[in-house]
This record gives C-alpha cells, structure tokens and sequence, in this order.
C-alpha cells in the first residue's frame, strides 16, 4: 500500500516540552477558571475530553499504519482492553488511577505484542482482514462465559470514579479533562520521540520498501512487532480513559464499528501526522452527533421522498473528505497555509521549495 | 375537535384534582424543561448502527406528539420531543443524554431503547434526578423504586414474562425436557435468569441445553440442529424476530416437533410467523400484552382503527407491518396520561408521582384486560399478559389475563 | 451420529452463503485490487431490487436477471462516480470510501424498505427429486449455483482474453495501459461484475437468511474469514474457504456441547463459534500466508 512518501516534520516549531507544559498549565486554568466563574460547563468538558481520547487512540493506530506502515481495522480491540483493564482495576481491584493507567497499556502492549508477531507477517488485504477479525472476535471473546465474574459478561462493569486527587475542587468532568490533556501531552510526546528515534526511522523505511529496509539491516519483524505493541499501547491508553469518563464498560460499546472509526479517523485527520491525530479523534468524535443533526435539518426543511439517516450524511461527508483532501484534513491545512504563505507579495525572497505537482 | 380536546382537558385536571388533591391546589410549579408554553422531553434511539431497526419507535413517538400538538398540546402545553441517535452505543447514549439534560435542558428522558443504553444512563439520571420514564427494554432492573427512583419500566418484564412460560410448562407438558436458545446478551440472559427462577430451584435439571447465538451469525441452523439432538421436548425461543422466523422455520426443516414456546419481543405475524411460513408458526405459544395491529380478529377495534388513522395521517409511507410504529404509539401515549395527570406541577418529582401512580389505565394497543398500574413501591407498568396461540393467521388466547401484580 | 451428519450439512449450507459472498469479494480484488468492505451492503442492496420485483410481480429468476442487470449499472456508476476520482489517493483512503460506501448503502436501504423484515420465496422449492433430511431444496440450490458460478467465473479469467485483461490492469495497471489493454474500462466493468456476482449472493441467500437492511453484515464477516482462508485472489480457492468456515464453525459448536454433555464442564459452544473460526483461521494463516491454497506466492495491495 503506497503511504504518503514525504518524512514528517513536526509542525510545532516551539520546544515540545514547552508546549506540553503550556498545554496542560491551559487545561488546569481553563478548568480551575470554569469550575469558579462558571464559564464552560462542565459537560463542555466532556466533550473535549472524549474528542481528546478519540485522538489519542488516531494516535496510536498512526504509530503503526501511519509511520510503520502496517493497516489495522482492529485498533478497537486494544481500546476495548485498555477500558476493561481500567474497569477490573478500579472496580475489582479499587487500584488509583496512576496505578490502574500505566497497566492498561501494559496490557495492551503485551496483547498487542502477542497478536503481532504472528500476524504481521502477513501483508496488505491479509493483515488487514486479519486485523478486522480482531476486531470482531475481541468484544465477543469478553462475553465468554467463564470471564463472566471477571469481565461482568454482556451486562459489563460498572464502576465509580475516583475524586480529583490532592483535595481539588474540580468537578469529575474538569479534573478528568485535565487528566485527559496531561496523558495526551505524555502520549504525543512519547509517540513524537519515537518517531524520530533511529526506531523511528526504522518503521518509516520498512513502510517505504520492506525489501530494502531487510537489505539495510533492520530486523524488520522485531520493529514491526514493537511498533503494533506500542500502538496498542497508546490506543488502549485512550481505551482506559474513555472507560473512566463513562464510569462503565461493555461489550456493546466497543463493537467493531469503533475499530473503523478509528481508522477512518486516522486517515481523515492526516495519517502519519501527529497533529493530524488531533483533528482526526476530534473528527471522529463530532462528525455523527452532527450527521444526526444535519439529517433531520433537512428533512424537515425539504419535502423529501425519504427521512435522511445520519449514516447517509456520515458517508457522503467522507467521501467528499476524502476527494478534497486526500492527504488528510491536517494536510490539507497545511499545504493551504504553505500556498498562502508563498504568495505573499515578498515570498519571493527566500529560495522556496518548489510546488509539489 | 377543539371543544373535544378541552374536555379531555377538563378531564384531565379534573382527575388530577382527585387523584391528588395536595399539589394540583399548588400553584404552577416548574423544573427545567417546562413552562406555561412547552414541555421539553427527551429521546435517544438507535438511527443508525446494528438496532437501526428500532429507530421506528422514536420517530413515532415523535408523531404520536406531533399529534397532540396539534390538538392543543397538554394542558395547554406544546410538547417539544428532542429526539439523538444513539447508534445503540453504550457511552454514546449517556453522552447524548447528558447533552439533553445539560444542554437542552429537559424536563424528563422518555423511552431510551435498549437495555445497554439504559444501563449506561441508569446511574446517571438517578444522581441528577431526572426522571428516566418507560424504559424500553423488560429488563428486571428497571422497576427499583428504592435503589433507582427515578427509573421506571414500562413493558412486561421479561423475567416475568419467562416465568409465565415456566409455570405453563410444569403445568401441562408431562416430563418436560427444555431446551433454550437465547441471544448471547443482557436481553436474553434476562429471559434467561426470570425462566431459571420461574422452573424453581428443583426443576432446572430439566433444561437440557442451552444454545447462544450473536447477531452477527448469520443463521441459527446450527443451534436448532443442537437442540433437536439434545432430545429436548420443549423449546423456549428467546430471539429476536429474523432469528425467531430462521429458528422456526429451520426446526420445521429437520422434523423437529418441540412444545414451542416464543418470547413477546417477536409476536408478529408481519415479520416472524409469515416469514417463517404458518404451517410452521401453527401452536407456538406466546405471552402477549399488545394487539399486533396485523392480526385479523383486532382490525375493527376502536383503538386499531385511531392507530391506522394516525398512522395514514402523520406517518404516512411508513411500513405497518414494522411493530415499531404500534409499539412506540403505545408508549408515547402513556407519558401523555401522565403528563395530563401531572396537571400544572410540571416538576420532576411529581412526574414521577403520577408515573407511579397509574390505576388500570388502559392505554391504546394494549389487549383487553391487559393495563398500567403502579404504586410506590411497583415501578413495573404493565404486569399482566395473555397466553395465546398461533392459530390460522391469527393468535388464539387462551386463559385468563395473568397478572403478576403485587408481587 | 445422525447430529454430526445435520451439523455438517448445516455447515455446508452455511457454507455456500459465505463462498457466494466470498466470490464476490475475490472478484473485485482480482479485477482492481481493493477489499470492497461495501461488497456485503452491495448486495443486500441488490436484493432489495430484486424483492421490488417480486412484488411487482416477476417471478425469481426474471426478477433476478434484471436485478443482476441493474446491479451492473450500480457497481459501474460506484466506480465512475466515487472510486475513479480518487484513482491517485492513498490506498487508505480508499479503504475509508467503501466504509462510507457501507453507510451509504445500508442507510438508503433502510430509508426505502424499511426495516422489517422481508421473507424472499425460494426459487428451488418444488426441486423434491433429490430430498433428504439433511439439505433442503434451496440448500441443494445454492450449491448448485455456487458451483455453477464458480465454474463460469475461472473460465471467465482462464479463458477470456477479457479476464486475462482484467488481471493484468489489476496487477499492474501502468505496464497494462503500456501494453494497450484500456485499463479504465476494465476497472469499472470489473465493479459492474463484482456487483452482479454479489447480487446472486443475494437473492440466493435472501431465502435462508430473510431479507432485512442488515441481511450482509454478519455474512460479510465470514465472507472475509472465507476469502482469507482460500486466499483473496482464488475463486476456487474462496469458494473451498467459505465451506472451511462453515464447517469448522458448526463442528466447533458441535464438539462443545458434546464435551460439555459428557463431562458438564463448559468449554466452548455456539457463543464462541465464531471467535474460535477466526482463531483457527489466523493461526492457518501464520502457517500459509497467502491462504490455504496459495503456492510460494505473496499478495500485496
């Protein structure tokens, strides 16, 4: 499968570090500020919290189809792992949530670790049929009927939150949200190293040519094996914190149409752009309450034959998505911005890059 | 038409007066979501996703509304219906939930479809006081009038239902053996737990297999082969109806002749009798509480013929034969009672006051005799079901109305 | 015994549903070398035309031969209208237009037909010559159609310098344009016949399945498991691989309710059957990369 050919370069210029801090100092103010005024109500927070988690688990599917190259149409399964890892630990175990976080995404690494040595060595239509049967067989395998006392069977778990920690006064919704922000400035942070690690640069030639990265001396098994482990990792991180927002798991909630959407919020933020994962979780997150809304809109203001259904918006909005930006709403962005920047009156006085075709 | 709604209207409040006489002398009290103008009720149903099926009902109700706005509203009230797709998702559902009871400000949640939608909102709806009224889904958990007070159900429930069909069993079929198909989820481990509870402890040696299948399998072949080699006499069929129709008619196929008994979500002769052939339908046995709108003996009843009307006029081209349509102009009815019954105190405890205060009202669609009653300590609407029989193109029932209420 | 015999024979009918769906996915990747995830919603579309048929009156094969016709139409106006303007994307963002095609799809179907549930008469049901216990009519029926078009359809890319065409502008489409094979007509008639092929799956498995708008997805699901063990770019190889599954899936549930009957413990059962396919599927899969029936060779995208 061809993936975008060009190395990426991250967008935020600023030091990285420094963005995180500023992101989670914004996040805390924003927040402790609402909580006091009012401002932002506090559902608001819920909102941005899941479009973030959603982001966070775009993110981890880019880390291996995005720059390692490998499709998975069964990235909800790990998401699926990671919730449930977080219901049996707070619910089961009473474990805080520092505890409870960090081993979801062990779990999910070592599932991800375990599932990918095998099964990566198949290539383009098998691996990602492969994957799609991951996707389906996971939610169904927690059903099974002797993980009942363990998974709560079909019915799920329910589970109570934990209060914000050290005593502040955030309701559950804004401490949430900044614990949201935080594990993505880790997540984002963690994913941006690695990419740019010798590892990372590993993943990128075996997407280029898997030929010619044996050739290199890449031991493009053992890559491709721990690329899938942290993706896993990283997406059932968001599946964790997704659980933890809901207070509750199920089998129902993480059907196989959330593995698609995954994926399809990979490809319409930008696959292989970090920033691309950010606007693709927040695509994913909004585009079906608004599909909703825009259907019944237009059935009610035109006589048609037929009542629309979210799902015939959803799918006309991809599409067109795809044809106007096929590299992805972030790259579209951004190649609209560098046209911008070219044809200011004086863009001619750096030597500029010339116009990809 | 006008004069007419105003008796109803007279009515209404007259029947509120009596029925309680402390807050209808109070002055109009308002919670969020109502005012002199409006009453704003909220919805979330599957549009899209693998229930899309059931998205039927929520756009009736809407109708049913519609209907009542145009006759004047409800005391003078026009009703806002706010209806989200849920996608049958779990946390999507509590998400739009919360968007209708933070954002859209409503006064109360009215006929969230699904067990596993319900599930996730359960808690939530109690802790913000929000009435989570008629709940569609039987399961059990939705009649707590202690733990969850502002929960109420709305249909039979089907572990009441099941342990009608157990007692029917030990009663009249000598040395049953029984044998279960159920889908693999909350709606059928419900059936499940009500039958197991129904047979008593001593009896359940008498299930002798218990098949599961998913909605994604595309047939039940399989189960009903392994159910006929079980020697099973008896069949209980908790499924939904394309897979009630394959389980029918595929039993038929092999020679399979059990004491075949169905659960209420799948009488319809539309969609699971007709389908599955009615040589095959012939003698299984149901519980039912609605009329199934299709069935010739009902096609005169007054309640039938309002229904056809409505659907003619506000639903039109929509298919009759989808027991959706009958189901959700049921239910929507049975919040308008009580919105009536809630008279000028349109807060949210009263609502819930009056929604568990019903007395034999018997609402649309409903079989005779079958009718909503509840108290404070009965959160459980309808209690009572009719055995029937499949019978030529039509259910035969036989015996009195159950009724299991008072437990 | 005799249960074995019944489990197998449901496996192989269940079987011929899969290798039909199957057969229809095989057919557009060898033609254009894409997993059409909107194959099943296709079909199930298809199906629904062919019931409009019926109800107005055409009787099952008249019925289907125009609905294979239109079927045609569809997949050619799909490939015209949606896929060919995005010829140079990314192959993911390709995979991303047949999700939405799925919506799509299965949301109109709903929007005209409605949900409920519709029974779609058999056209086998007076074949009583060759009656059993253990295959029905139509049973026998789809497995006679399943071979039937499995036979037409290798001797369609064997035989036909159309097919060898058409294999060629999938493999390789620029040394195929080159070599003056017309590569954009090729791709969409290889839609129109992909949908043609996915509307018989259709209209044969409408009969067992009833015909409602999610008739496909389930059989899409095994229609993958299918193609994955017979190899994606196999018609005789999808079509072995859709009986593999059948059989496996019902053999499995079979062995667990007799182990369960023998010992009372609880292993595995219906609920598990598919989970317990896939399993088996992807460990075969690790052994034999390209399917079962794949020689040295590898596929790729």
């Amino acid at each position: 499968m061809s993936a975008p050919s060009h190395i990426e370069r991250p967008a935020i210029t600023a030091h990285p570090l420094l963005t995180g801090a500023a992101a989670i100092a914004g996040a805390l103010a924003l927040a402790a500020g609402s909580e006091a005024t009012g401002i932002v109500a506090s559902y608001t927070f819920l909102h941005l919290s899941l479009a973030l988690v959603m982001g966070i688990a775009v993110l981890g599917l880019n880390v291996v189809t995005g720059y390692a190259g490998q499709i998975s149409l069964g990235h909800g399964a790990f998401f699926a792992i990671g919730a449930y890892a977080m219901a049996m630990a707070v619910g089961h175990a009473a474990a805080p949530i520092w505890i409870a976080l960090p081993l979801a995404a062990i779990v999910c690494f070592c599932a991800g670790f375990a599932f990918a040595r095998p099964i990566l060595r198949l290539e383009g239509p098998y691996l990602a049929l492969a994957t799609f049967a991951l996707a389906i067989a996971v939610p169904q395998a927690l059903k099974y009927r002797h993980l009942e006392p363990l998974t709560g069977g079909a019915t799920g778990l329910h589970f109570v939150k934990p209060d914000a920690p050290f005593g502040l006064p955030l309701s559950p919704d804004r401490w949430l949200f900044v614990l949201v922000v935080v594990v993505a400035v880790v997540a984002f942070g963690l994913v941006r190293n690695v990419v740019q690690s010798g590892f990372g640069r590993s993943m990128m030639a075996i997407r280029e040519n898997e030929t010619a990265a044996r050739a290199l001396g890449i031991d493009t098994a053992r890559v491709k094996g721990l690329a899938f482990a942290l993706s896993a990792a990283v997406t059932g991180v968001a599946g964790a914190l997704h659980a933890l927002l809901f207070e509750f798991v199920s089998p129902d909630s993480y059907r196989f149409d959330l593995s698609l959407a995954i994926f399809v919020g990979g490809v319409v933020g930008g696959i292989a752009t970090l920033p691309g994962a950010l606007v693709g979780g927040a695509f994913v997150h909004l585009v079906h309450r608004y599909a909703d809304a825009v259907a019944r809109a237009l059935s009610d203001t035109f006589d048609l034959p037929l009542t629309l259904q979210p799902a015939m918006i959803y799918g006309v909005v991809l599409i067109c998505l795809v044809y106007l930006a096929p590299s992805g709403i972030y790259g579209a962005a951004r190649e609209m911005v560098r046209r911008w920047w070219m044809s200011r009156p004086n863009a001619g006085r750096k030597p500029a890059a010339p116009n990809a075709p | 038409m006008t004069s007419r709604s105003f008796r109803l209207q007279a009515l209404a409040v007259l029947a509120a007066v009596l029925s309680c006489p402390v807050w209808a002398r109070a002055e109009k009290s308002y919670d969020p979501g109502a005012s002199d103008t409006e009453i704003r009720i909220g919805n979330t149903s599957p549009y899209s996703g693998p229930a899309s099926a059931y998205g039927n009902i929520g756009r009736t109700i809407e109708a049913v509304f519609r209907m009542a706005n145009d006759a004047g509203g409800v005391n003078g009230r026009r009703l806002t219906f706010l209806t989200y797709d849920d996608a049958y998702a779990p946390p999507r559902a509590l998400e739009m939930t919360r968007r209708l009871v933070e954002e859209d400000n409503v006064l109360v949640v009215f006929q969230t479809l699904g067990t596993a939608p319900n599930s996730a909102i359960h808690r939530y709806l109690n802790t913000k006081q929000v009435p989570q009224l008629f709940v569609a889904s039987g399961a059990t958990k939705w009649g707590q009038p202690k733990a969850f007070p502002w929960t109420i159900g709305l249909q039979p429930s089907y572990a009441t239902e099941a342990a009608v069909y157990a007692r029917h069993i030990l009663a009249n079929v000598p040395e049953p053996r029984i044998g279960i198909l159920m889908q693999n989820d909350d709606y059928g481990r419900d059936y499940l737990a009500g039958f197991m509870a129904g047979l008593g402890e001593a009896n359940q040696r008498l299930v002798v297999l218990r098949a599961t299948y998913e909605t994604t399998d595309p047939t039940v072949d399989s189960q009903i082969i392994a159910l006929k080699g079980s020697g099973a006499n008896v069949f209980f069929n908790i499924t939904t109806p394309k897979f009630a129709a394959q389980a029918i008619r595929k039993a038929a196929e092999i020679g399979w002749r059990p004491a075949h008994y169905l659960n209420g979500v799948s009488a319809s002769f539309a969609t699971v009798f007709k389908p599955a052939g009615l040589d095959a339908s012939q003698g299984i046995i149901l519980a039912l509480y609605r009329k199934d709108v299709t069935d010739p003996q009902w096609h005169d009843a007054p309640d039938v013929q309002a229904w056809r009307a409505f659907m003619a006029r506000y639903m039109p081209g929509a298919d009759p034969a989808d027991d959706g349509h009958n189901y959700g102009y049921m239910a929507a009815h049975v919040l308008l009672e009580v919105l009536r019954k809630s008279g000028d105190d349109l807060t949210r405890a009263n609502i819930m006051r009056q929604a568990a205060s019903l007395k034999q009202f018997a609402a649309p669609l409903l079989l005779p005799g079958v009718t909503l009653t509840t108290g404070r300590d009965d959160f459980f609407p309808i209690e009572s079901v009719r055995l029937g029989r499949v019978k030529g193109q039509s259910f035969e029932l036989f015996g009195d109305v159950i009724s299991v209420e008072n437990r | 015994m005799e249960q074995l015999v019944q489990q197998l024979a449901a496996g192989l009918s269940n079987g011929a549903i899969y290798a039909l769906m199957a057969l229809a996915l095989v057919m557009i990747f060898v033609s254009t070398s894409h997993i059409n995830f909107a194959q099943g919603e296709m079909a199930m579309f298809s199906t629904y035309l062919a019931w409009a048929g019926m109800q107005s009156g055409l009787s099952f094969w008249p019925a289907l031969a125009v609905t294979v016709a239109a079927s045609f139409l569809i997949g050619i106006s799909v490939e015209r209208l949606v896929v060919r303007p995005l010829r140079d994307a990314p192959h993911l963002s390709i995979v991303v237009v047949f999700i939405a095609l799925l919506a799509i799809f299965h949301a109109f179907a709903g929007a005209i037909w409605g949900f409920a549930l519709k029974a779609v008469p058999s056209p086998f049901a007076d074949w009583t010559v060759v009656s059993n216990p253990y295959l029905g009519p139509h049973q026998l029926g789809m497995l006679a159609v399943t071979g039937m078009m499995l036979a037409a359809i290798l001797a369609f890319f064997r035989c036909t310098r159309l097919g060898l065409a058409m294999r060629a502008a999938a493999e390789n489409p620029t040394s195929a344009r080159l070599s003056g094979i017309p590569v954009d007509t090729l791709l969409a008639l290889g839609w129109g016949m992909a949908a043609g092929i996915g509307a018989v799956a259709g209209c044969l498995v409408a009969p067992v399945l009833y015909l409602e708008p999610g008739m496909m997805s389930g059989v899409l699901l095994y229609g993958f498991a299918a193609a994955l063990v017979g190899g994606i770019s196999n018609p005789a190889g999808a079509v072995a691989g859709g009986f593999i599954v059948g059989i496996v899936e019902n053999l499995v549930a079979f062995l667990g309710a007799r182990f369960e009957a023998a010992t009372g413990i609880y292993v595995f059962g219906t609920g598990e059957k598919l989970t317990l396919a896939l399993v088996i599927i992807v460990a075969m899969l690790v052994v034999k990369p390209g399917g079962l029936f794949s020689g040295h060779r590898r596929e790729r995208a």
